[in-house]
């Protein structure tokens, strides 16, 4: 390709420094991409080592101003609607409302306004077109839907005294009301404690709303459809013959004490205005014994959306600095434990120890335990945002745009020390009633802090300028190569064409190259969508979908080959220089929008995806080097090419981490569904970026 | 000469003996009588002074302060009074105002337990922040003009931003939603003003005897600042007849401080907490105001309440099985009933004279049994939401809940119905679509024409008026819920109307429903036949419309990014440097020339050090250097970037390094 360069014209040469900047660029495609390659995987590792201190952003929030209210008193309180809790499940195994009822009257004791939430819980459907829109209007409520398929939540609200009722702040407990245990009476227990005492508080300013959900079938799904309910009610049902004192009379046994119950009372969807922050609590046991109570922080919603840092900040100020617990947030166990990284740790601890002696200013201070516990955090962190599935039911309050966040307590002993289990109460009652006290400081909405962010510890964060940097490196190479192949086939057809004269059809022959990567992409669409019909084929197993996944759409392929490239005469003219210049442009754009809807995506998808349309070129038509080197190239590539296919790719990572025993054909089709349920749009991006852009590799790896 | 001059002094002295003493005889029995004469035309200003107490279902207490000063039309002290505010005098005389009410309120009424029909809730029960209305002695034409200055005006007296209500985007001109018939009534709310000690204290300059005697020596900040629901209110009523009146209300909803862990206590009897003025207010009542024609303390029981109270068979004295008040009343007053089965609630009358510094009043009320009852039901409840999420679009939803229908129509028949007026103003950046009003009863959606029976609305302008929305529903009597959808759009607002931070959102004020079918009154007859005059009780007798004001509305905007024009600036010049360097650049460039001359150039080119060398040593050779040398050819591009270049850059890069960390630590 430096040939190139001899036989360009002087006048060319002496252009403007831009323009000669980029012809170098793109002359020297091979060196420039592989270092950029280098660098952006450099950059992506050494990323734990950027991360910066969090600080808490808004000055309003003032979390851990004002002395917490929550005593040993609250904690009783707490204490004694789980032993009633308790008491109830020896009466009434069975039934799951005694909790709602019991819920309800508590609610009602401190004041607060109640009712409950009927709802359905929604079947698992695909529904192709609707990822990006949070208003799906799902099946309306019938009359004769029994309370067995649907949940019941109960709802309170505390309207603040002296508030105008605008705003809201919403705690959320989930519970599973069928098999209720002793961790999430506690969790019911704890909300009510801190209920009870915000009621009282005269500093209130927003109305609170505790969401008690019912957690049977999934408490996402009992969140979701409160909060559609909230935001997007359907009027033209009637909701009122759908009675949910039926679910409450049919196995009742307490009727006597339940003559309060005025059905419309109960029944009527009551709301508080805009909702400005939400808090998902929950009590986990942990068999671990440890020195102090832990809480694990859950902030990644569906496509990689996170709640405001600040939110975050207040959570993790008042726990690690106030209530001395230990703060986590989710990291990846396997990457504590390898070598590899624990190496790299070390080199660069010894690095910086090295910079550090050049010059005593240099502040690198890498240690390496700290960067594998960030290495770790950030691969998780990074891994949950691609998936771009929730991570919990704070996930369904990001599609309103309300910042939420699930706080999982756990206690240090176990449940049957009833000291610990006190200590763990209050400790965690005044967390909460700190962070619910933060946010009502607040006047504005949260918008002070960042969104786009990577955790790398509870309390240090990358955020975007500094993380889009190893994105850019990676996918800088793909227009310059594009551009270099491009410019060497004009190149090639003109010193061809120079005896002739130019017809106009060879400079518009990439259109022919456009249309077959056209063609691929509009294959991609379909099979995209090709899931909804073989869903609706009742009882199969994903096995057998997965094959009549595959074989349709290596059937829609054929077909639209026959259709579309039938005039093989053209698609011989076909170079695929060309080819891949005009597949690698797609491939780019495909991963810059990606880039800003789900950052974490087309991150990580750029490292599988760069390197493949880099190294792929004909089997046959490799460069003119000797035998061996062209088959270790050969068989790299063919590799790549194998590992890269999103199915393959799946079944290694699953292989790698579960044992290869485990693995099966279905295993794709349940990631589809996976993701496809939670709306990601990184079903997106596999059926229309990457798979095309595969399919494209392949066709040019195979190449004549 | 002198002679005459003797007499006629003489004569002039008798005159004026005569006349003195005419005058003091007619002074003595001509002017009372004409004095009493003026008496019986002018009527002397009167100042009254009333504080009712209730105990709220939901444990709480009610406290509603009235004062009222009447100043009959006077031409004789033309613009002197007694007691009247000057500076409420001087507003009505030149803004030639018929009626005005101004309120200021901070928390939400509960219409459903603290009364959501009674007549005391419906004249108090205000939306949240400063709502004002007023009616006019003036031409249409110059109302809106008036109405302006008069914003000014009350925003001086009473230190808050009234005057945000002089732009016309933020008041607007009902017909017959707001007020049945009404043609120059302006109304504006503004949901966002905060209310506090600085409100109270030019209201309560107003007074007679401001907060230094009477009952308004209750009105301790702390603890009136502490309630649950604050509202103090003017209201102004002036005619050439019957002058000026001027009304002051403050309603306040308190706690009786309770010990802190004594929940358990009475969550189990619920029994009421017991209270009295003193424990409320933390200060003492210690006589009338001297200037009050009336002084007195009033203590309600409602009607469901003393319906209780009759089941425990005891009776209405102070002291009886059910609760004990700690000073003896005045007088007892009970409703008239108007209906057989309805109810009537009681009334205990306290006279303030009869207090003084050494004997301060304190009216309490001790509860002996666990009572449970409700107040007062609305026909209707309404409730307003938004829906949708995002920053683009969204709808208003009204829903209406009936609670206690049949109690309010007699006639139960199929073909009854209850009329509900939505009043509603919407601020200009919401732009409501009024063609996709949907209404919804019981679960099925309706056909307008079915339910509407009267609609005014005038959609708003953009910056120039708000959209206004008067709507009269008919539904019919067993009607369980309905719901009325209206769809709006955000718009932008124009730069300098964003407030300066990153901001909570926007506020729609509250809608007004009326029940024009309801209404609320209430006539006390007083036990021992005594004569009850009271300023208060009056008006409870006129019939009060029912009516409610629904939640105020936070819609939140698309908030531009404040730093942008930063950012627009550096982008625009960027872009424009670019564009006119390059345009500049092609169109002083001459191709041949450039061709040549870079022939030329390149045939020349050389290092920089060599130049210089050359240079010099022309210079020291006194020889201009030689300009042609077309021996050399075209250098290639590797010579561009070959290793000179390479060396070039190191040797930048070593120097820099050196500098950066050896000569600047140094």
């Amino acid at each position: 390709m430096a040939s190139l360069d001899e036989e360009k014209p002087p006048a060319a040469r002496k252009s403007r420094l831009i323009f000669r900047l980029f012809s170098f660029l793109v002359s020297h495609s091979n060196v420039v991409s592989v270092a950029c390659l280098i660098a952006g995987c450099i950059v992506l590792l050494l990323l734990p080592v950027l991360a910066k201190n969090t600080y808490i952003s808004e000055n309003a929030l003032m979390p851990g101003a004002a002395k917490s209210m929550f005593s040993n008193q609250d904690v009783l309180e707490a204490n004694k609607l789980v032993r009633d809790i308790y008491d109830q499940r020896s009466v009434e195994p069975k039934s799951g409302t005694y909790i709602a009822r019991l819920i309800r009257k508590r609610m009602e004791k401190v004041g607060a306004e109640v009712y409950h939430h009927k709802f359905k819980y929604d079947n698992i459907q695909f529904h192709p077109l609707s990822f990006f829109s949070s208003t799906t209007h799902s099946a309306i409520l019938q009359n004769s839907s029994g309370c067995v398929s649907s949940g019941v939540n109960s709802i309170g609200i505390i309207r603040a005294p002296r508030g105008d009722g605008k705003e809201a702040i919403i705690l959320v407990t989930p519970y599973n009301s069928e098999d209720i245990k002793l961790n999430d009476a506690l969790s019911l227990g704890l909300a009510y404690a801190v209920f009870s005492l915000i009621s009282r508080a005269v500093w209130l300013a927003k109305d609170i709303v505790w969401l008690a959900a019912d957690s049977r079938h999934g408490e996402y799904a009992a969140v979701a459809s409160w909060l559609k309910d909230y935001h997007n009610p359907v009027f033209s049902s009637d909701p009122w013959g759908s009675g949910i004192g039926s679910c409450f009379e049919t196995n009742n046994l307490h009727k006597k004490n339940d003559s309060l119950f005025d059905e419309v009372a109960h029944n009527v969807f009551r709301r508080a205005g805009t909702m400005s922050a939400a808090l998902v609590l929950k009590v986990m046991e942990k068999n671990e014994r440890r020195e102090r109570d832990r809480l694990d922080l859950l902030a990644e919603a569906s496509n990689g959306q996170m709640p405001n840092l600040d939110l975050i900040n207040i959570v993790h100020f008042l726990a690690a600095h106030r209530q001395g617990l230990d703060v986590n947030v989710g990291s990846f166990n396997f990457i504590l434990k390898s070598a590899l990284i624990k190496n790299l740790g070390k080199v660069l601890q010894a690095l910086s120890k090295l910079a550090q002696s050049l010059n005593p200013t240099w502040k690198f201070g890498v240690n390496s335990g700290d960067f594998v516990e960030g290495t770790s955090t950030l691969a998780s962190s990074m891994y949950y945002q691609a998936l771009g599935v929730p991570t919990g039911s704070h996930g369904a309050f990001r599609d309103f745009q309300i910042d939420a966040i699930t706080m999982e307590l756990s206690p240090r002993t176990s449940f049957n020390n009833e000291n610990g289990i006190s200590s763990f109460l209050l400790r965690g009652g005044r967390l909460i009633e700190g962070v619910v006290r933060s946010v009502n400081n607040l006047l504005e909405k949260f918008h002070q802090s960042f969104f786009l962010y990577f955790l790398t510890a509870p309390d240090k964060f990358i955020s975007v300028g500094v993380y889009m940097i190893a994105f850019a490196l990676l996918a800088a190479p793909l227009p310059i190569v594009a551009a270099a192949l491009f410019s060497s086939t004009s190149k090639a057809t003109v010193s061809r064409n120079s005896d002739k004269k130019v017809s106009s059809s060879e400079s518009w022959k990439w259109l022919y190259s456009a249309k077959v990567v056209f063609i691929v992409h509009l294959w991609g669409l379909m099979i995209s969508l090709l899931p909804y019909p073989i869903s609706r084929v009742p009882q199969t197993t994903s096995t057998n979908n997965m094959l009549a996944w595959i074989v349709l759409s290596l059937f829609s392929l054929l077909v639209l080959h026959l259709l579309m490239g039938s005039s093989r005469s053209h698609s011989e003219h076909c170079n695929w220089e060309l080819l891949k210049s005009v597949s690698i442009t797609a491939a780019s754009v495909g991963l810059c929008l990606m880039s800003i809807i789900n950052f974490s995506t087309a991150q990580i998808g750029a490292m599988l995806l760069v390197p493949l349309c880099l190294v792929v070129r004909p089997l046959n038509k490799q460069p003119q080097i000797s035998l061996f080197p062209k088959a270790v190239y050969g068989i790299f590539s063919l590799l790549l090419v194998m590992a890269t296919f999103p199915p393959v790719t799946l079944m290694i990572l699953k292989g790698f981490f579960h044992g290869f025993s485990s693995v099966s054909m279905g295993d794709f089709w349940e990631f589809a569904e996976f993701l496809w349920v939670w709306n990601s749009a990184t079903y997106l991006y596999l059926m229309l970026v990457h798979l095309p852009c595969w399919v494209l590799c392949v066709h040019i790896l195979l190449h004549p | 000469m002198a002679e005459l001059r003797r007499r006629f002094s003489t004569f002039v002295s008798v005159f004026i003996i005569f006349f003195f003493f005419f005058f003091v005889f007619f002074s003595a029995i001509v002017l009372p009588t004409l004095a009493s004469v003026g008496d019986l035309v002018e009527l002397e200003e009167e100042f009254t002074e009333e504080l009712l107490l209730k105990p709220l279902p939901d444990r709480k207490v009610l406290a509603h302060f009235h004062f009222e000063i009447l100043a009959p039309p006077s031409p004789v002290n033309g613009r002197h009074h007694h007691l009247f505010p000057k500076a409420i005098a001087q507003l009505v005389h030149k803004f030639q105002i018929r009626e005005l009410e101004l309120s200021f309120t901070q928390g939400r009424w509960n219409y459903e337990r603290w009364g959501g029909s009674d007549p005391l809730s419906m004249a108090n029960a205000k939306p949240p922040g400063v709502e004002l209305w007023a009616t006019f002695h003036r031409p249409e034409s110059e109302i809106d003009h008036t109405w302006k200055n008069l914003t000014h005006a009350l925003s001086g007296l009473f230190c808050s931003s009234i005057n945000f209500l002089e732009s016309s985007t933020a008041f607007s001109a009902p017909h017959w939603g707001f007020q049945p018939n009404s043609s120059v009534l302006r109304y504006g709310a503004l949901p966002r003003e905060a209310v506090c000690t600085e409100n109270l204290t030019p209201w309560l300059k107003l007074l007679p005897c401001r907060d230094r005697a009477g009952v308004a020596l209750l009105l301790n900040r702390p603890s009136i600042y502490r309630g649950h629901y604050h509202s103090q209110k003017l209201r102004l009523i002036s005619s050439k007849l019957t002058g000026v009146k001027l009304e002051q209300t403050l309603t306040i909803v308190l706690h009786p401080s309770v010990e802190r862990y004594g929940l358990d206590s009475f969550s189990d009897g619920s029994t009421q907490p017991s209270w009295s003025l003193n424990s409320l207010f933390k200060q003492q009542l210690m006589g009338k105001c001297a200037l009050a024609k009336d002084s007195r303390v009033l203590f309600e029981l409602e009607h469901d309440l003393a319906s209780q109270i009759d089941e425990t068979e005891s009776d209405y004295t102070w002291r009886n099985a059910a609760f004990e008040l700690s000073t003896m009343p005045d007088r007892v007053a009970r409703v008239m009933k108007s209906l057989p089965n309805q109810d009537s609630s009681v009334l205990y009358g306290f006279e303030v004279s009869k207090s003084s510094d050494s004997m301060p009043m304190d009216v309490g009320i001790k509860w002996k049994l666990p009572l449970i009852w409700s107040s007062s039901h609305a026909p209707v409840y309404a409730s307003r939401f938004l829906m949708g999420s995002g920053n683009e679009r969204g709808s208003i939803a009204i829903t209406f809940q009936s609670s206690h229908l049949d109690e309010w129509l007699s006639t139960g028949s199929d073909g009854c119905a209850v009329h509900a007026v939505v009043f509603q103003v919407v601020p200009w950046y919401v732009k409501v679509y009024y063609h996709t009003l949907n209404i919804f009863m019981d679960g099925k959606r309706q056909t307008i024409s079915d339910v509407v029976k009267r609609m005014k609305i005038s959609p708003s302008e953009d910056k120039l008026s708000p959209g206004t929305m008067e709507l009269m529903l008919e539904f019919p009597c067993d009607m369980q819920s309905a719901t009325l959808t209206l769809d709006f759009d955000k718009g932008f607002l124009h730069v300098d109307e964003y407030p300066p931070d990153a901001n909570q959102g926007f506020d729609i004020p509250s809608a007004l429903i009326t029940y024009p079918d309801c209404y609320s009154s209430r006539s006390y007859q007083t036990v021992d036949t005594s004569h009850f005059k009271s300023s208060l009780l009056p008006k409870f007798k006129e019939g009060n419309l029912v009516q409610s004001y629904t939640e105020v509305l936070l819609v939140p905007l698309t908030t531009p990014d404040f730093s942008m024009p930063y950012n627009v600036i550096t982008f625009t010049c960027t872009i424009l440097a670019l564009y006119f360097g390059s345009m500049l650049n092609v169109l002083r460039r001459r191709v041949g020339e450039e061709e040549r001359l870079s022939k030329s150039k390149a045939s020349e080119r050389r290092g920089l050090i060599p130049l210089l060398l050359l240079k010099l040593s022309s210079k020291l050779r006194g020889k201009r250097p030689e300009t042609m040398q077309h021996s050399s050819p075209l250098p290639s591009s590797s010579s561009f970037f070959g290793p000179k270049l390479f060396i070039k850059v190191v040797l930048v890069a070593v120097l820099a390094i050196f500098w950066n960390y050896y000569l600047k630590d140094s």
